[in-house]
């Protein structure tokens, strides 16, 4: 196989061998339905327990707050759905920011057209959201705020402590789609008010197809999933068992390696935005220097589409991704790019890359050098380049 | 998601580049939808297609519609080159992805577009030929920025 150069790890990231390991057995031998009254059901059973108590000791909750989920869409959805449910009594409006995941921005717009008002409050230039405007948002019918932890496009982390506080002196729920962060940045609900958070196993070296949602003793939250009583009743459907347990492993090494990882990417993340910013012209860094994830880098290349880009990398083995409206499905670029103030035609040229702990200087001296050709390549190609330089000339 | 042969005008597109006094140019598509296509032509006094370059700014797919349409009109007469439709480009590219047919369709329009320019400059009509509706060439110079 050619060699692979693999930066894509906000989109999914490699299972860890010992997470596949440890699920294993799940499949073939202890294969019994947690929910069995039998013997041979038990350790099922107590495996489930076990990752749920990982997962709650990882954010200083309790073991009977968690409530696994088959993605974190669907933790995004549980919680904004089955709130908007349980509180419409005491209002219909809801406050969120212009730069979450699709699966927080289509629930509102569901949401919307069921009767609940939807703040999308605006984010700055590097796409953090303005407590000023959250505070102004804030009505006698508000019920819940949510707002992602850190960004998938961008890695911008938000001042999730002052949400929360916010949130808790007005008697409003507060949701955080933590799915880009957890795992790699600390987090502690009670420290941080949190009331919800989503969370994914894929995105810390652990399996696909699970995640989980921490719901706050006290919340007044409805079932999702309508069913048998797995989950306390609130999340009907026989456990995935091997994927539950997956998380668990998965979690316990996330918080293990934490810190070593996150000095190994920011390193790899920092050197690749200096060398990048240092020999392309006419390129910007979307997001913060500093405040963003360890291993997420975002840039723009002027004049230049971002899937003709990715495509090219491709052809060198390296995987990123791109927020073009090509990629994204759609006419316009990534609704992100566009909060945080870029114009469409820049916004076409956005490159993602985000590491692992298992990539490596020499990777990222490969990745700039085959950028820089590339942009190169497609400049000489673009006509807006030589519009510019023509321009420049007189 | 392309075919092979989308890749190999992809990756090596054929008759990029601009022509130096053009007898037709025309740009069209928008920047804000991620595509831009422009084409040069040197036509001879026969209305033969001598030469055609072309610039993109978009993906892979408007890219390699580009670099093909510029090779199916290379050599043709101006009448022959309005039969180069976007079915005509993305046969010859065996095919695109749904969500890219509007790429050929830019091509089309672009290869319209100069030749538009080309039959305004000559005072010209060539038959089936309408004023491109997208054309975005800046043909002012004096431009403020």
């Amino acid at each position: 196989m050619r060699r692979i150069i693999y930066l894509d790890n906000a989109a999914t990231t490699r299972a860890r061998p010992e997470v596949a390991e440890a699920m294993l057995p799940y499949f073939t031998e202890y294969y019994g339905n947690p929910s069995s009254v039998y013997d041979f059901s038990t350790p099922a059973k107590k495996a489930v327990q076990e990752a749920r108590e990982i997962i709650a000791g990882s954010i200083g909750a309790q073991a009977r707050e968690i409530y696994f989920t088959g993605s974190g869409t669907e933790a995004d959805n549980w919680a904004l759905k089955a709130t908007a449910d349980a509180y419409r009594e005491k209002g219909n409006h809801i406050i969120t920011s212009k730069i979450e995941h699709h699966a927080i921005l289509h629930t509102c717009e569901y949401l919307e057209k069921h009767g609940f008002e939807v703040t999308y409050l605006d984010v700055d230039e590097n796409g953090v959201v303005k407590l000023e405007e959250l505070k102004k948002a804030i009505r006698p019918t508000t019920i819940l705020i949510s707002i992602m932890f850190a960004n998938n496009e961008i890695g911008t982390i938000q001042p999730i402590r002052a949400i929360g506080e916010l949130a808790r002196e007005h008697g409003i729920l507060f949701h955080t789609d933590a799915v880009q962060a957890y795992g790699h940045l600390p987090i502690q609900v009670d420290e941080l008010h949190i009331d919800m958070m989503s969370a994914s196993g894929h995105k810390i070296n652990g399996p696909k197809g699970v995640g989980f949602l921490y719901i706050r003793t006290g919340v007044k939250i409805r079932s999702f999933l309508h069913g048998g009583a797995q989950e306390r009743k609130r999340r009907a459907g026989t456990e995935n068992v091997p994927g539950i347990v997956g998380l668990g492993k998965a979690a316990q090494l996330a918080f293990a390696t934490m810190e070593e990882r996150a000095r190994h990417e920011s390193k790899l993340r920092d050197y690749l935005m200096d060398r990048v910013m240092e020999e392309i012209p006419y390129t910007r860094i979307n997001g913060g220097r500093t405040n963003r994830l360890p291993n997420n880098a975002n840039f723009a290349f002027q004049f230049i589409e971002g899937e003709s880009l990715l495509i090219m990398l491709d052809s060198k083995g390296i995987c990123g991704s791109s927020g073009s409206a090509c990629t994204s499905g759609s006419l316009d670029p990534s609704h992100v790019l566009l909060a945080i103030g870029l114009p469409h035609e820049i916004a076409h040229g956005s490159l993602r890359l985000t590491m692992s702990e298992e990539n490596t200087k020499e990777e990222m001296d490969f990745v700039v050098d085959s950028i820089r050709e590339i942009v190169e390549r497609l400049r000489n190609m673009s006509p807006l380049y030589e519009d510019f330089i023509k321009k420049q000339k007189r | 998601m392309y075919t092979e042969k989308v890749m190999d005008h992809f990756e090596h597109p054929r008759n990029v580049g601009e022509i130096e006094n053009p007898s037709g140019m025309g740009t069209v598509g928008n920047a804000k939808c991620g595509d831009i296509m422009r084409i040069y032509l040197d036509i001879d006094e026969n209305q033969i297609i001598r030469d055609v370059k072309f610039k993109t700014f978009g993906c892979g797919a408007a890219v390699a519609t580009s670099s093909m349409a510029t090779e199916l009109v290379k050599g043709k007469s101006v009448t022959e080159a309005m039969t180069v439709t976007n079915q005509a480009v993305m046969e010859a590219l065996d095919g695109l992805p749904p969500v890219k047919v509007h790429c050929s369709l830019l091509a089309e329009e672009a290869i319209h577009a100069a030749l538009w320019d080309y039959a305004q400059k000559n005072g010209i009509e060539i038959e089936g030929l309408e004023q491109p509706k997208s054309d975005i060439s800046e043909h002012d110079e004096d431009e403020e920025y």
